[in-house]
């Protein structure tokens, strides 16, 4: 490809390398970074073989080359949005049983799912939801059988051949009301459950004076079987990480001490509601925290301390602060939530974000708590080129992509909803029916 | 997502109540007769019992506005519910009432509470069409899921007043995050005919009759499509399809017509709400999804003679704005829900323009605990889907949505709904545009009583069920 060649930007004089993605210049641009920090007007970010190189405000005469550049026209220039937790890719409907692999209520297995397995990169939430500017997401089943969910992927949205960019990149349980529930009826018994799987796991790494038992049960239900043991090793090694769902300030207690007795395991919190009571206590056990973001209803005893201002306040205590897609009606209300987030910092004895953090809430922030930290959710040289441009402030309601770009490649955005959109966009029917319109 | 959580929670809840209440449906339902026993053989001396008369208003509101004093907001912009913007404008409240709404040089008395409305908004009370709060409060246990009385398809004969608990903490984040001064109440979705709704002034109260809206006329809930023929068909018994739907609801209404035109007929609870319908007196309200189905009620209200106020959660109206704008029936939507079951799968963000570029009525409802907190914000949502497809439809028309549509179709916006004098002095004062996600209500004012105010912790209403919890007094 011919390459321009383009002054008043970057860093780079680019040296002509086959591209497995278009390069391309986004000038002009209200750049976000995606860090936390303040947009940055007159922003440019360069992407080179599907990475960024360059992001920022280039000095006066500096040169670069190119194959695409566009002119952002002075809009909001983005990392994509980086969603998690969510079952994106795992249901076409989920009240359509046939099409849902959400949960696994029948199956004798807990820890060993994988959900990497049952990711339909085509799925319309997927399509959907990239043209609502997320390009990348934590993908996890749900708790069903068990208080295992199962091993969580990291996936893309461009809804190519290979959505899974990291398979087993996570462990999800619940220790909440939800795990008692599934473990027997009790707390009590949730735990008993876990750590006698990690002790199981243990076993097979050899750890001695510990005993091997072929599964846990009761009746004809199978709580842990030899293959989710074996699944937790990378759990109990501190290999993968184990998202832990719990609300109750008490049940948050309670994750963060397992470490006193399985300290390798690499602890995220997922749902956390009462976390800003307990707020200094994860800070200084260095645990991130997927966060309920609007949350302010009791609408379980163990939510009974709920307030807009949970993120707020924990981030505020030190606390590394995502957002949790899960909680909300769908994920492209991620942004919806850190506009509110920057809201309550408006309101008198509440807690909320600047605009940054707010922004840093769905995009590097969770990036960095799966794992992806400094590659997704950020611009910043080495990182994945995904790039979004907007049609005004990414935070408020009402804005979204005009472009989307993932490793560097430009997205299309159509789907089911842009179709139905543009058949209906009047009722003419004076010819022939609808169902000609497309 | 929640969306999937919250609908396959929404089955259980059904599947589990229903199992439950399955032993005692023949001692609860068929409520009749309880009154005309006593009065043929008795002798003239004894004593004759005898119930109120049917029509006669019955758990009668004891909501009374609470002391305000005469208040003007200055310098605002206002949205008057209506459609009518005005810049640097004057909302006057006195006696419970708006006195007056202008523009800057409406005069307003020396010695009255006045508002600096500089950079801010003001706006109707929000106005929130289709919610369970009370009938599904906060904590939402089985103890309280008193929403759906799904024994029986067709339950006219239940209210959902009487399932209201008025400590539900629900009310309070409504009010103080939505701006939400009234709100209905509807029976869920189980039944074909889930049974009355009741409208709500979000005052907090000891009773339900503490908040129900005096003179708000009653409307009966009606459910289309999915979960009717789900509850009933995975029990073995109609109805388990759409046809089946039809036909027992057409079968009921036409036993409401004998029964209306039977003068000797004994006091039914069930058939005295359908007659009420029939009159014209109690609206309908109806949760219905499909395009398809929507004309299919449409045909039946027809044939039987009644009309429906609203369709809710109408996910395809967009497909017959036309049809609906000829009907007079209003959509009641979400700007965003959409693929959590079959019959939402068609939903686009498009749909609340789409309708408006139709000349038909739009609503935006909750039907959601959290999302009644932010009915603004999935207004805005659903204007911004119109804008980028050439659909531009003014603020002061997307507020119309929260306020007096809303309020149009639940028969009460000869009382509230707008900013018109001699109306309820129901009003938000936004801390900005409130089609923005970076405002907030900073004051809401309902019949003129300052009953929240953000820059006040003591304006917050903290429910019995909050007391001693923790957050308690908490700006949540």
């Amino acid at each position: 490809m011919k390459r321009l060649l383009i002054t008043a930007a970057s860093v780079l004089a680019l040296t002509a390398t086959p591209a497995f993605a278009q390069d391309m210049v986004v000038t002009n641009a209200r750049l976000v970074i995606g860090d936390g920090g303040a947009p940055i007007e007159g922003g440019v970010v360069i992407v080179d073989d599907g990475k960024v190189v360059f992001a920022g405000v280039p000095t006066p005469g500096q040169t670069f080359s190119t194959d695409t550049v566009i002119d952002a026209g002075g809009a909001w220039v983005t990392p994509g949005l980086f969603a998690t937790v969510t079952t994106l890719g795992l249901a076409d409907v989920s009240a359509v049983d046939e099409s849902n692999d959400i949960t696994a209520r029948e199956t004798p297995f807990s820890a060993a799912l994988d959900a990497a397995t049952a990711i339909n990169p085509t799925s319309q939430h997927i399509l959907v939801h990239k043209a609502a500017g997320i390009t990348r997401a934590a993908t996890s089943m749900v708790p069903a059988g068990s208080i295992f969910a199962g091993q969580g992927a990291i996936i893309d949205l461009d809804g190519d051949a290979r959505p899974v960019m990291q398979a087993r990149a996570f462990q999800m349980i619940n220790l909440g009301e939800g795990g008692a529930d599934r473990a027997g009826g009790s707390r009590a018994a949730a735990h008993v459950l876990l750590r006698s799987a990690l002790r199981e796991a243990q076993a097979l790494v050899g750890k001695p004076g510990i005993p091997e038992t072929t599964e846990i049960g009761k009746d004809d239900e199978v709580f842990l079987s030899r293959f989710d043991a074996e699944a937790l090793v990378p759990v109990v090694t501190g290999k993968q990480k184990l998202y832990v769902a719990v609300e109750r300030m008490a049940d948050i207690r309670a994750v963060l001490a397992l470490k006193t007795e399985y300290p390798k395991l690499d602890l995220v919190l997922v749902g956390a509601t009462e976390g800003w009571l307990v707020a200094s206590e994860i800070a200084a056990a260095g645990v991130p925290v997927i966060a309920n973001g609007l949350n302010d209803l009791p609408e379980t005893f163990e939510q009974l301390g709920a307030t807009q201002s949970n993120a707020g306040r924990m981030a505020k205590a030190g606390v590394k602060v995502a957002i949790n897609a899960e909680s909300l009606q769908n994920p492209r209300r991620l942004q919806q939530v850190a506009g509110n987030l920057v809201a309550l910092t408006r309101m008198p004895g509440a807690s909320g974000m600047d605009w940054g953090k707010a922004f840093a809430a769905i995009s590097s922030v969770p990036a960095e708590i799966s794992g992806m930290g400094g590659k997704a959710g950020v611009l910043k040289p080495g990182a994945l080129g995904d790039v979004v441009i907007w049609t005004g402030d990414p935070l408020e309601v009402g804005s979204v992509p005009t472009r989307v770009f993932i490793d560097g490649r430009e997205q299309d955005l159509t789907n089911h909803q842009t179709r139905l959109r543009d058949r209906y966009i009047d009722l003419d029917e004076s010819d022939r029916p609808k169902a000609y319109d497309w | 997502m929640f969306a999937d959580k919250s609908a396959r929670g929404r089955i259980a809840v059904l599947a589990t109540l229903a199992s439950a209440l399955a032993l005692s449906a023949c001692a609860t339902t068929g409520g009749s007769g309880e009154t005309a026993s006593a009065s043929a053989s008795a002798k003239s001396d004894e004593k004759k019992f005898a119930a109120t008369k049917a029509g006669d208003p019955v758990f009668a509101s004891t909501y009374k506005p609470y002391p305000n004093v005469a208040t003007a907001i200055r310098g605002a912009t206002v949205y008057d519910g209506k459609g009518g913007t005005i810049q640097n404008g004057v909302v006057f409240m006195s006696g419970g009432k708006i006195t007056a709404v202008g523009g800057p040089d409406t005069p307003i008395p020396a010695d009255i509470a006045v508002f600096d409305g500089t950079g801010k908004f003001v706006t109707p009370g929000i106005i929130d069409i289709h919610s369970h709060l009370g009938d599904y409060p906060s904590p939402g246990v089985e103890a309280h899921s008193d929403g759906n009385e799904a024994t029986s398809p067709t339950t006219p004969e239940v209210w959902a007043e009487h399932s209201v608990w008025p400590q539900d903490p629900g009310f309070s984040r409504a009010l103080a995050n939505g701006g939400v001064t009234a709100l209905q109440i509807l029976p869920g979705s189980a039944n074909l005919m889930g049974g009355r709704s009741v409208t709500l002034k979000n005052v907090p109260a000891r009773t339900m009759q503490g908040m129900k809206f005096p003179g708000a006329p009653y409307s009966m809930k009606m459910a289309c499509g999915e979960n009717p023929k789900r509850v009933y068909g995975a029990r073995g018994r109609m109805p388990s399809t759409r046809m089946g739907n039809l036909a027992v609801n057409r079968e009921t209404w036409l036993a409401a017509i004998d029964y209306a035109n039977d003068p000797k007929a004994k006091r039914d609870l069930g058939k005295e709400t359908l007659v009420g319908v029939l009159k014209g007196e109690i609206l309908i309200q109806n949760h219905c999804y499909r395009a398809d189905e929507m004309a299919l009620v449409l045909d039946m209200a027809k044939e039987m003679g009644y009309k429906v106020a609203a369709f809710h959660h109408a996910v395809e109206a967009y497909k017959i704005g036309d049809l609906l704008r000829e009907n007079d029936v209003c959509s009641a939507i979400w700007a965003d829900w959409y693929g959590f079951k079959m019959e939402s799968y068609d939903g686009i963000l498009e749909n609340a323009a789409f309708l408006q570029r139709e000349g038909a009525c739009v609503v935006i409802h909750s039907d959601d605990q959290n999302d009644i907190q932010r009915l603004n914000q999935e207004a805005a949502k659903a204007q911004a889907a119109g804008a980028r497809v050439g659909i531009d439809i003014p603020d002061a028309t997307v507020i119309q949505w929260l306020t007096y549509n809303a309020a149009k179709a639940m028969g009460i916006a000869d009382m509230t709904g707008s900013l018109e004098t001699g109306k309820m002095a129901d009003v938000v004062l936004w801390n900005g545009d409130p089609l923005s996600v970076y405002s907030r209500p900073e004051k809401v004012w309902i019949d003129g009583a300052l009953m929240f105010d953000a820059m006040n912790p003591k304006t917050r209403p903290v429910s019995d069920f909050e007391l001693g919890q923790p957050g308690e007094g908490d700006v949540k």
